[in-house]
């Protein structure tokens, strides 16, 4: 047994105290704890709400960036204060704050006019996935090249932690995203059809592209385990049409591979 | 290695490049870990090249040693995990909670200072202690309500901390005032009565006052020059206990790094010589 265990004291007032605070923070009700009344009734009450409501709604906003651009700072924060009060933090990195907040604009009401806003959220989302995953090397394009032509169809090609895929059917959501992900002048028409985004973080900046249906098909099944001839088959059935080689390079070049197993040049090099 | 740090300054991602640049003679950065908590990407590559130059401090905001509950397991294994990647000078936390039943407050809220409360966060400080296998500072808050049921006063409740768990204390010397403010209570009473001894260190933030209620609630808003007033605690204390490390903490509304370097530059000439600041 830890001896530590022996010396805590049962919760007791401190812990009531402390559910009766975190709801009155929270939630707008009268507290049913008389003490937590008397509490909340204090003007000064208000900064510990305003700090936390506040903290929570700028966390959001600056991780969902694309997102408050494109709806402006008004609908947004009033949005983010609907879903702090949902969703309240699990734990302190705020960084990783808001994971659900794509989910939660599917069903937010005033969010209906805007069918590709979930989608933005998500393409935000994977930026701060990207930003914050393990560092890895990318695959080189030579260690492809350098396959033996026997094995190329057998290897299978591992996604890099950092990238993030995915391919919306209705919506031209990577245009969208990617022009208010930054603070430049938006101009030009968006020409409307489905579209899909790679971000990746080969190194330290998050980078990313618009990838078409094929190429997400392509890298689903690379995640998915699947050797070289399998991930070429599942982008062909997804568009008969697909250019193969041209995609390769396109991953390649965007750092959307970690590694490949089995290592064509490490077995050569253990095997001499 | 404490004992050659002088005055420091937050660092704030806008910060990286002037402060990898820094040459001032015992300078040194403080980091909320919480925001390099990650698996890898830039941010921890930023800091590991300015702890190549420079010391730094792990100044926790989540810890929630005044909750009713241990430290959450997986938060300080990810602290101890990231002390062992920095290995900062000082690592520091409140006598606050602001993680209660898988629920995080971003803030640092207050508690009765009960006989049980203290069993309770000196268990918590003793548990963190073991885990990071090193002494922590123990910071007093401010203060906004007026909350009924203390049963020791902060000075005494700090003072039996580091007794029950030998745990330093860091002295955050706008808390004082700003609590002073709103509890009204002299802040030089309490800045001549807080333990000289523990103290690792000290910080050194502006104000502001409450949008509604004006001078009458000042809130802790760290996004202020340090107040005159502030500076004059400080001087008064530096001259009482002598130097230690001290922080020019700024979060938000944040100027050129030349105007914080030069509130740092004046902090470390007060450590290097409080009498002559004070003539």
């Amino acid at each position: 047994m830890n001896p530590l265990e022996t010396r805590i004291p049962a919760p007791g007032a401190l812990a009531e105290f402390q559910t009766g605070f975190s709801r009155a923070l929270f939630d707008d009700e009268a507290p049913k704890n008389a003490d937590i009344g008397a509490l909340k009734a204090q003007p000064a009450f208000a900064v510990y709400r305003n700090t936390v409501i506040k903290a929570c709604i700028d966390a959001l906003q600056a991780n969902y960036p694309a997102v408050s651009r494109l709806v402006g700072d008004e609908w947004f924060r009033a949005a983010a204060a609907v879903y702090v009060r949902e969703h309240k933090p699990q734990q302190p990195m705020l960084l990783q704050y808001g994971t659900g907040f794509a989910d939660f604009l599917t069903g937010f009401g005033p969010a209906a006019e805007l069918p590709y806003l979930p989608g933005v959220a998500r393409l935000d989302r994977y930026w701060t996935e990207a930003h914050v995953s393990a560092d890895q090397q990318p695959l080189d394009r030579a260690a492809v090249a350098d396959l033996a032509a026997g094995n190329f169809f057998r290897v299978w090609l591992r996604p890099h932690a950092a990238a993030r895929w995915t391919w919306f059917d209705d919506a031209p959501v990577y245009a969208i995203w990617s022009r208010n992900r930054s603070d430049t002048p938006i101009d030009g028409e968006i020409d409307w059809h489905g579209e899909g985004a790679l971000l990746s973080r080969p190194r330290d900046v998050v980078q990313w592209i618009e990838l078409d249906r094929a190429g997400c098909a392509f890298l689903d099944a690379c995640a998915a385990g699947a050797t070289l001839a399998g991930a070429a088959k599942a982008a062909l059935e997804s568009d008969a049409n697909a250019d193969l080689a041209g995609l390769m390079s396109t991953l390649l070049d965007a750092g959307a591979f970690a590694r490949m197993s089995p290592d064509d040049r490490n077995h050569k090099e253990k095997s001499s | 290695m404490t004992a050659l740090l002088t005055a420091g300054l937050s660092l704030k991602p806008e910060y990286y490049e002037a402060a990898l640049a820094s040459t001032a003679a015992g300078s040194w950065f403080e980091v909320h870990p919480e925001n390099y908590m990650v698996a890898g990407g830039p941010r921890l590559g930023w800091l590991e090249a300015i702890r190549s130059r420079h010391a730094i401090s792990m100044h926790g905001v989540a810890l929630s040693l005044a909750a009713d509950a241990a430290p959450d397991a997986a938060h300080l294994n990810r602290l101890a995990e990231l002390a062992r990647r920095i290995e900062p000078a000082l690592i520091s936390e409140h006598l606050a909670w602001s993680t209660w039943r898988d629920a995080y407050h971003p803030d640092l809220l207050p508690f009765p200072r009960t006989t049980a409360a203290l069993a309770r966060i000196a268990d918590n400080v003793s548990r963190t202690q073991d885990v990071l296998q090193r002494r922590i500072a123990v910071e007093n808050p401010s203060h906004y309500l007026a909350l009924d049921g203390h049963e020791w006063t902060e000075i005494d409740f700090l003072k039996e901390l580091t007794l029950r768990t030998g745990c330093g204390l860091l002295l955050d010397v706008n808390n004082v005032y700003v609590s002073a403010c709103n509890r009204d209570f002299p802040a030089e009473d309490y800045i001549d009565a807080f333990p000289g001894d523990p103290v690792m260190e000290i910080h050194l933030a502006g104000h502001a006052p409450d949008p509604n209620l004006g001078e009458r609630l000042l809130i802790d808003s760290h996004d202020a020059p340090v107040a005159t007033e502030v500076w004059a605690l400080y001087e008064r204390v530096i001259r009482r206990i002598g130097a230690r490390p001290t922080l020019i903490e700024r979060d938000d509304n944040l100027p050129a790094f030349s105007v914080l370097d030069a509130e740092r530059a004046r902090a470390a000439d007060i450590l290097r010589d409080p009498l002559a600041a004070a003539a």
